[in-house]
């Protein structure tokens, strides 16, 4: 299997430009914030910030200022609302599990949406597994939440809402104080968490204006290292550890700090919010250039998601007609474009994504979908060549295809 | 002879057009997918396979065989070489249906790839009309 790799990185060489797109599955780290990283590994800071040694009260002062910093750009009322997780999969399974656990004598209801991220997903269908009740929330062609459907499914019962604040997949910016609003009406005990790591540097978002309890942040989503990501947890909200471990300065996450982890999440929340209206105009001007570009040239394609300020900056979901999504990932690929397939060929499971058939796809149709993100260090000239590249790719692949799979 | 296997519901969709000879050789052998790269490749690597064969001898092309000669597949792909050594086999089936004289080599029961690819259609037509009730509700 490895010796195959090979053979299909060595068919990559010789292009003549590399545009990555794939920022929602990983993200390449700007040099800037490696090093930023660095000395915490070996020249300071590598302590155990728990123990009584300079190395330790070192990391213990870089994971409070860290904290501090982290707060600070959504709004928090202290530092001690942050927990440093190892990522968001871990954040949004501490939301879920703990709050339920903590709650679960008040009562047993869950609420999300069909199109929460699977880290969310998968964790309420496995509390439904133990005893808990599921509601999952309709949305509708766009991916809006049924703001009427969730006023009914909350109830005195109802313990914990998750419902994400921007899709990851679509992009669509949910009315998420309105549905907070709801859900408190109707029970001001149901604890509010809301999977905040695409609405996180993309739009204005400050946990006290939403209401939210408990929103899940994660570092790879704004161009920070992978394995670092955040829950804030609103002051006297009830929370119960999920892992056993050694506890540390960190109440509910057990386990040794990564504090070059964290700092590298830092520098990227910094580098995101300095200048955070620039950034998003960006990203919006290289969103609507990638879109349109592409919905210009290529015929029989279909846009996933709303459109404008309803959508995150960063995102871009098309749906190609006759064109398998896999294979035109892999033709992209060999001319330098990383992107990322909802197709059922592209998962594991081979089932297509959850999301686009929420939103009323069909099966055919979310085969052929590609997903996009642009970030605030794409250039123009990035979105250029991929926009030469792509209708060719599709080109291609719809040559194979051709009448095969059409009604 | 046309045949098509799979549904576009499962990530695969595979046509096929065999040119039969009077001496019953495929002359000419040519595919559409409507799938993954692992599902182009083996429909591809048969389509080359089968040029110049009896019909008789394609008939004996296994998944295997395939699976084989594109280099080994990850086992989540291998569904995808069974649709296109399916889709051969029903070809082949279909070119004897046309009221000619069925030869003793042509297996009566469905093979395992063709039973593998109905069952994978089947499964696909389950989803589906599992997805429209719930639109409905």
């Amino acid at each position: 299997m490895v010796e195959n790799v090979k053979e299909l990185l060595r068919a990559h060489e010789g292009i003549k430009r590399e545009v990555y797109l794939d920022n929602e599955n990983s993200t390449p780290v700007p040099d800037g914030i490696v090093k930023a990283m660095l000395p915490y590994y070996s020249r300071r800071a590598y302590g155990n910030p728990t123990l009584t040694h300079k190395p330790g009260w070192e990391a213990f002062e870089v994971l409070m200022e860290s904290a501090q910093k982290i707060a600070s750009t959504v709004g928090c009322k202290t530092l001690e609302e942050i927990t440093f997780t190892p990522g968001e999969t871990e954040a949004n399974n501490l939301a879920l599990i703990g709050a339920a656990l903590a709650a679960k004598d008040r009562g047993k209801k869950i609420v999300i949406s069909e199109v929460e991220p699977i880290n969310v997903l998968n964790v309420a269908e496995m509390l439904q597994k133990t005893g808990f009740t599921l509601t999952k929330i309709r949305v509708n062609p766009e991916g809006f939440l049924s703001l009427e459907q969730l006023k009914e499914a909350v109830d005195k019962e109802t313990t914990v809402v998750s419902l994400s604040a921007v899709n990851h997949e679509i992009g669509t910016v949910q009315p998420i104080r309105e549905a907070v609003k709801i859900v408190k009406d109707r029970n001001p005990n149901a604890v509010f968490h809301t999977d905040a790591s695409d609405a996180y540097g993309r739009i204005p978002f400050n946990v006290q204006q939403a209401g939210v309890d408990l929103a899940t942040l994660s570092s790879y989503k704004i161009l920070g290292p992978r394995g670092a990501g955040a829950l804030y947890i609103k002051e006297r909200v009830n929370v119960e550890k999920i892992l056993e471990g050694q506890i540390g300065t960190q109440r509910l996450w057990p386990g040794v700090e990564d504090t070059p982890l964290i700092v590298g999440f830092v520098k990227a929340s910094e580098l995101m919010f300095r200048n955070f209206e620039e950034n998003t105009r960006h990203m919006r001007e290289l969103r609507d250039k990638l879109m349109s570009g592409i919905m210009n040239e290529t015929a029989d394609v279909l846009l996933n998601g709303p459109r404008g300020d309803r959508r995150a900056p960063d995102n871009v979901n098309i749906s190609f007609l006759r064109c398998e999504g896999e294979a035109l990932t892999i033709e992209l690929s060999l001319n330098g474009v990383y992107v990322s397939s909802g197709s059922a060929c592209s998962r594991r499971l081979l089932q297509p994504s959850h999301v686009l058939v929420a939103i009323g796809r069909k099966f055919d149709q979310a085969h052929g979908s590609i997903l996009m993100k642009v970030t605030r260090l794409h250039s123009e000239e990035d979105i250029n060549y991929a926009l030469e590249v792509i209708p060719k790719a599709v080109q291609r692949i719809r040559g194979i295809t051709g009448s095969t799979g059409v009604e | 002879m046309v045949a098509v296997a799979g549904n576009p519901m499962c990530g695969d969709m595979i046509t096929f057009y065999l040119k039969i000879n009077e001496q019953n050789v495929i002359e000419k052998a040519s595919f559409e997918s409507f799938g993954c790269a692992a599902n182009i490749a083996t429909s591809s690597i048969v389509t080359e396979m089968i040029k110049g064969m009896k019909l008789e001898d394609a008939w004996k092309v296994s998944y295997k065989s395939v699976t084989e000669a594109v280099g080994g597949l990850p086992s989540v792909k291998f569904h995808c070489g069974i649709l296109a050594v399916g889709a051969l086999k029903r070809a082949i089936r279909k070119f004897y249906a046309d009221g000619k004289a069925t030869p003793d080599w042509l297996e009566k029961e469905p093979s395992f790839e063709e039973k593998q690819a109905l069952e994978e259609e089947e499964l696909a037509g389950a989803l589906a009309k599992r997805t429209k009730l719930e639109e409905g509700k």
